[in-house]
């Protein structure tokens, strides 16, 4: 099946760099999935978890708990910024048990609804479906 | 008198050697602390270039024209600089050729009447312009040696802060670039607004990309400044950290060498002076010993003979 090209970097490392099948993720609209050869693209991305089907198909499968980031696609090259991304085992269910609560009473407690409180909200979601994916 | 003299010499040499001692281990801790700012460096390389490719194609898209982001600076009229040096010193002139280089540029944008912020990164320089009581928007101290992502986050938040407030319409930045291992050298930038770089697109004549935004290019432009200007910043940051590293082991490695000559010149004097010292001593036996047996016969003759021979092997 056709490819695309993808990158997917952090400040602190390059996470993929390689052909994908798909890669799938959340702009600030909803879930987005790229194919080969999609249209020229750019957006902003929500917490959320990516997932980058590789060149061998169903099974062969990264996935990554993406804070917040963007997404360019151009000539059949997608480029994906995150400014903080963990992978499974780099996630302490725990704590962001814990932490997820904490910015859900936050957001709660605020006298009307702040984008900021929600993104804390769904960064933590993100990663707790993550780790519950794995 | 002589001995004193000796004591003296050996009072500085034990210094100077103890002085080398902390010299040298500051070199070799410079020199491994390169290593790891190189690697950061590499890591965020991809990460920066990349930002800057989407930012370049979002620049050259005709959605974002007009956008303050991008407006020309002709009407400029307050700058924050942002200068990164060290929080230390003992690193030959790294931080005031920094230093030097804020000056100047203040000076420029002060002489076209605009008005001048500071933000400022490392002990070194806060102290300096805080001394001078220049307008200090933010200031970043205690880890000029290792910055993380987190530490270009806190910057970048007080200048969005100011840029959206619309308190500076332009935002420059001076910092160390790190070239190779034997050079690095002070670069001033142009942050904000973006200039926007001429895509390949531009120069083949070529349409622009039509893109699809999600959400809106003026939102995507909201976000991406932030996000933008934390790249710049941080790979600034890890350029000068690596910069500082690099500056210290090479003045720390001078003053090594420096304290091995002065080490060697003390020695040669103190050994002289002890020898000196000898010298005297042992005239001083010979000539006592001789007065002594001078008394019983004052023959002239014999009193040279036995004195010369002395005097030859002292």
């Amino acid at each position: 099946m056709a490819t695309t090209e993808l990158d997917l970097v952090t400040p602190d490392a390059t996470l993929y760099s390689g052909s994908a099948e798909m890669v799938v993720c959340k702009s600030v609209d909803g879930e987005i999935a790229f194919l080969a050869d999609h249209m020229p693209y750019i957006g902003a991305l929500d917490p959320c978890v990516v997932r980058v089907v590789g060149p061998g198909g169903g099974t062969d499968e990264v996935r990554v708990a993406v804070r917040s980031g963007f997404v360019e696609v151009k000539d059949n090259r997608v480029i994906m910024l995150a400014d903080v991304a963990l992978r499974a085992d780099q996630i302490d269910v725990a704590a962001v048990t814990q932490e997820e609560a904490e910015a859900t009473q936050r957001a709660a407690a605020l006298p009307e609804p702040s984008a900021a409180a929600d993104r804390e909200v769904k960064w933590a979601q993100a990663r707790l479906e993550l780790a519950r994916l794995t | 008198m002589a001995g004193g003299q000796e004591r003296v010499l050996r009072r500085r040499i034990r210094s100077v050697e103890s002085t080398k001692k902390i010299t040298r281990a500051m070199e070799l801790i410079a020199g491994s602390r390169i290593v790891r700012a190189q690697h950061a460096i590499t890591a965020a390389r991809p990460y920066v270039a990349k930002m800057s490719e989407v930012v370049g194609h979002l620049a050259a898209s005709p959605d974002s024209a007009g956008h303050p982001l991008f407006r020309s600076a002709s009407d400029t009229r307050s700058v924050a600089i942002v200068t990164i040096a060290a929080d230390r010193g003992l690193a030959g002139g790294y931080n005031a050729n920094v230093i030097r280089a804020t000056e100047r540029l203040a000076a420029e944008h002060r002489s076209a009447s605009r008005q001048v912020r500071m933000v400022t990164v490392g002990r070194k320089t806060t102290n300096y312009f805080r001394h001078r009581r220049a307008d200090i928007l933010f200031s970043l101290t205690g880890r000029s040696d290792r910055p993380t992502y987190g530490d270009a986050r806190e910057v970048v938040g007080a200048l969005v802060a100011a840029f959206e407030s619309g308190d500076v319409d332009r935002i420059d930045l001076v910092y160390t670039r790190f070239l190779s291992m034997g050079s690095q050298a002070v670069t001033v930038r142009q942050l904000v607004p973006i200039m926007a770089p001429a895509t390949e697109e531009h120069a083949a004549g070529q349409l622009p990309t039509a893109y699809e935004f999600e959400p809106e290019p003026s939102e995507i432009l909201e976000r991406l400044l932030p996000s933008w200007l934390e790249a710049e910043v941080l790979a600034a940051l890890l350029e000068a950290a690596a910069s500082e590293h690099a500056s210290r082991q090479r003045a720390m490695k001078a003053a090594t060498d420096n304290a091995d000559e002065l080490i060697k010149t003390l020695r040669r004097v103190m050994n002289r002076a002890r020898q000196d010292a000898i010298t005297t001593e042992i005239m001083e036996i010979v000539g006592g010993a001789e007065a002594l047996r001078v008394v019983p016969s004052v023959d002239a003759g014999s009193y040279n003979e036995t004195y010369q021979p002395m005097s030859e092997s002292a």
